[in-house]
């Protein structure tokens, strides 16, 4: 049956089909869509584990008890659990192990653009990456059997591109039928125990392992020459093979469907029959590299950008640069002068809990070490109230860090519940431990909202919807020693004030849990109710644009004594959260019981 | 092959933005869905995560005979489906000079706009800009047309019918068919209605 998918949602069919009994994962764009496509299938567990090191260890637990198992992060999510990826590279598995792992280059939603393909090597992991859904589908099981065969863990490298563009995949809809009995767990320690003596046992055995991949992939089906006009020969992998494919229609092309190891013999073979040899490949050289280490000739990133994203049209025109094509390749494009335009960044939404907190927080001047999810976007104008972000559970670290070595103002730590529980919590243990003032302020909006709401161990369910423990804030900060602890309604500015000060005036480390769901979250919904401004009050003071809510927008009316335009709210986008309306000093934001009350007088 | 991709008759790029949160994924599901109806190879390309919270995004999908990028290059869109108006303005570049742009008549202004650091632009300014890359710009009053059938969120199909007229080629059951396959159940008449609705008001245009 032919389905038209992701390719995420083809990774997901893929590991179904081929006989993936557990995955696990965090959530992270570009890569989040895998495991919510897997989850609701039959027969497979599927889990969200708090980050991604505890979700490979389970996925390599899995393949040590002998069933197959597959670990999906985003590329920095890799970071987080290069530890695990390490070891598991060097005891290998009894059943095989996929790590899909989804680059995200331009950074569309990232700290960074690393290239993940640096790892594989790194830890002599063999590297497979597709070039459309079709491959991402296939390239899931033959992940699986490469795996087994050569006793690694394989990568699955996917980018933004390919993770979240559509095209057409033939499925085979069917799966192994389940096992019958469990099978007895084979313990071997030499394999398994990685104390220095085992270790050093296994570690001429890995690097004979990727010698004889190198050797696999010279047959490797994936790994296809494509040869038409000789004078042009272009290596290629992932989406960009599609861009080269578009672009250079006559000429000979590489496309490696394994880009780690490389194979030599084939690359050589294919260097030999063209005239010129270049490498298409998205951020860094990393085939280029390896071709040169080869000792062939071969330009890339001379021609094409390192940073950023290919497309067709960047690939056109570095081409043309590079004599490579005609100027008259180029597609005729009108560039009009536009002067300048607004920008548009992405923000945080109309009635977002974490909007009130982080405004009390900028009006008492507060230095907000934050962290990644949707409310590092407060660090824009006018809210401007978050003013550092490096990686997942970063803030509470980098605050402590910051109240240790003193500085003027008082700084304060902000992050989610679900980073909090991501790596958030051993940093926090931390600052009760090490004992500094640290204020940490976890945005508890009741579910992992960046990447589309997520359960979490917050939220009392599991990806695959069991209910299960919902793990407390207030009792898990309390069990690591700290006694300072505040729980208030995000939404109630004066009870985030006061909560807030009580904690700033005190010398030891505290907690406040600002505590309201996500306003997009379908009960949030239900509750939605857009306010009004009462145009006789209000005078242009410009009090509630501060807030920084896009539902919030100046009316076309001005008042006659400021010559300010009044506010006006946008019905379409207003939530009725009222943190306008609390922080307007005239009253001139109606609240809900204010709008409920006008209608029943006029019924 | 690209030249020929955007020359032949068949092969038809579309480019659709707005702002995160309007309904452009659906949309681009529903233009996709048509194009596998009608036989072509398809690929679609949308933004996921951070940028979807509020900010500028774009999706886009491409049919032919055999599609190789999933993305489309600057002057490659023979259709541009702007949910916007500021957005029409940023990625009108994208669009085949000649080409066709459907123009949602609703401003979301920017923070910056709100907080009174910048200027929305006007409709003639708009208008200016657009003239400049195409005289194929159509003014779509989605908004207006969606609250005129009780419910303003539908204005990403009524925009979807409005681009149906321009596409003679593509038979009415395709659209609704595809339609009907992507909105829930509950939903179904109004999102026919809101496609009918657009796709009579650019014939009456016409």
């Amino acid at each position: 049956m032919k389905r038209f998918l992701s390719g995420n949602e083809a990774v997901a069919w893929g590991a179904w089909e081929s006989g993936v009994r557990v995955a696990a994962a965090y959530p992270g764009t570009p890569s989040t869509e895998i495991l919510e496509t897997l989850a609701p299938m039959p027969d497979v567990y599927a889990e969200w584990s708090p980050n991604e090191k505890v979700a490979l260890d389970v996925a390599i637990g899995a393949a040590y008890a002998g069933s197959r198992a597959m670990a999906v992060m985003k590329h920095v999510g890799l970071n987080v659990a290069a530890d695990s990826f390490f070891y598991a590279s060097m005891t290998g598995l009894e059943a095989g192990l996929v790590i899909v792992n989804a680059d995200d280059p331009f950074m569309h939603s990232s700290q960074n653009e690393q290239d993940n393909r640096r790892y594989a090597k790194f830890a002599r992991v063999p590297c497979l990456e597709p070039t459309d859904s079709q491959e991402a589908h296939d390239l899931v099981g033959v992940a699986l059997d490469i795996s087994e065969q050569f006793d690694t863990p394989v990568m699955l490298r996917l980018t933004t591109r390919i993770s979240h563009s559509s095209s057409l995949v033939e499925l085979q809809g069917t799966r192994p039928p389940p096992r019958q009995e469990k099978p007895s767990y084979r313990i071997d320690t030499t394999k398994y125990v990685m104390v220095p003596g085992n270790a050093r046992r296994r570690h001429p055995v890995i690097e004979e392992r990727i010698a004889k991949l190198a050797e696999f992939a010279e047959t490797f089906p994936y790994n296809r020459m494509e040869l038409r006009d000789r004078a042009l020969g272009i290596v290629s992998n992932g989406v960009a093979y599609q861009y080269a494919r578009e672009v250079f229609p006559e000429a000979s092309l590489l496309k490696l469907g394994m880009t780690y190891p490389v194979p030599a013999k084939t690359l050589r073979d294919f260097a030999s029959q063209v005239q010129r040899l270049i490498v298409i490949e998205e951020l860094d050289p990393f085939l280029e590299e390896e071709i040169r280490l080869l000792g062939i000739p071969v330009e890339g990133k001379s021609i094409f950008p390192i940073c950023g994203e290919l497309d067709q049209q960047v690939v056109r025109e570095c081409a043309i640069k590079a004599g490579l094509l005609p100027p008259s390749a180029r597609i005729p494009v009108v560039q009009p002068d536009k002067g300048q335009l607004p920008p548009r960044p992405p923000i945080l939404c109309p009635g977002c809990p974490h909007r009130g907190t982080l405004y009390v927080a900028k009006k008492l001047g507060l230095v907000v070490n934050g962290d990644i999810g949707c409310y590092t976007l407060a660090f824009q104008p006018p809210l401007g109230a978050l003013h550092t972000c490096g990686c997942m559970g970063a803030s509470i670290g980098v605050a402590h860090g910051v109240a240790k070595a003193g500085v003027a103002q008082h700084n304060v730590a902000v992050l989610g519940d679900s980073t909090f529980f991501h790596t958030g919590m051993p940093a926090l243990l931390n600052v009760a431990y090490n004992r500094s003032n640290t204020v940490t302020i976890i945005l508890d909006n009741r579910t992992t909202a960046m990447t589309g709401h997520q359960q979490h161990p917050g939220t009392g369910r599991t990806l695959q919807g069991q209910e299960t423990v919902q793990v407390e804030f207030e009792a898990l900060a309390r069990a690591m020693g700290i006694q300072r602890i505040h729980t208030v309604d995000a939404y109630d500015l004066k009870a985030v004030e006061t909560a807030l000060k009580d904690c700033l005036d005190a010398d030891e480390p505290a907690v406040v849990i600002a505590r309201r769901e996500c306003a997009l979250m379908p009960e949030a919904r239900q509750r939605w109710m857009p306010l009004q401004v009462n145009d006789e009050r209000c005078n242009g003071c410009g009090l509630c644009f501060q807030v920084g809510c896009p539902a919030i927008v100046k009316s076309s009316e001005v008042d006659a004594k400021t010559g300010r335009p009044k506010a006006r709210i946008d019905p379409l986008l207003c939530t009725g959260c009222e943190v306008c309306a609390q922080v307007c000093a005239r009253r001139a934001i109606l609240f809900r019981h204010q709008l409920a009350q006008d209608k029943e007088q006029q019924e | 092959m690209s030249k020929q991709l955007t020359d032949e008759l068949t092969a038809i790029n579309f480019l659709l933005a707005g702002v995160g949160g309007q309904g452009t994924i659906l949309a681009s599901d529903i233009l996709a869905g048509v194009g596998l109806r009608m036989g072509y190879d398809v690929k679609k390309s949308e933004v996921h995560g951070m940028a979807q919270r509020g900010g500028s995004v774009t999706s886009q999908v491409r049919w032919a005979d055999r599609v190789y990028s999933p993305l489309i290059g600057l002057g490659e869109a023979d259709f541009f489906l702007a949910f916007e108006k500021l957005e029409a303005l940023r990625h009108i570049e994208m669009l085949r000079p000649g080409g066709t742009v459907l123009v949602n008549d609703y401003a979301i202004p920017p923070l910056s706009v709100s907080s009174g650091n910048d200027v929305y632009p006007d409709k003639e300014r708009i208008e200016r800009i657009l003239s400049t890359v195409t005289t194929r710009y159509y003014w779509v009053p989605a908004i207006a047309l969606a609250e005129s059938l009780g419910n303003a969120r539908v204005n990403n199909v009524v925009l979807l019918g409005a681009l149906s007229h321009f596409l003679p080629h593509v038979p009415l059951e395709a659209w609704l068919e595809s339609v009907r396959e992507r909105v829930p159940q509950r939903f179904t008449d109004l999102n026919e209605h809101a496609f009918l609705i657009g796709r009579e008001k650019m014939a009456g245009n016409g």
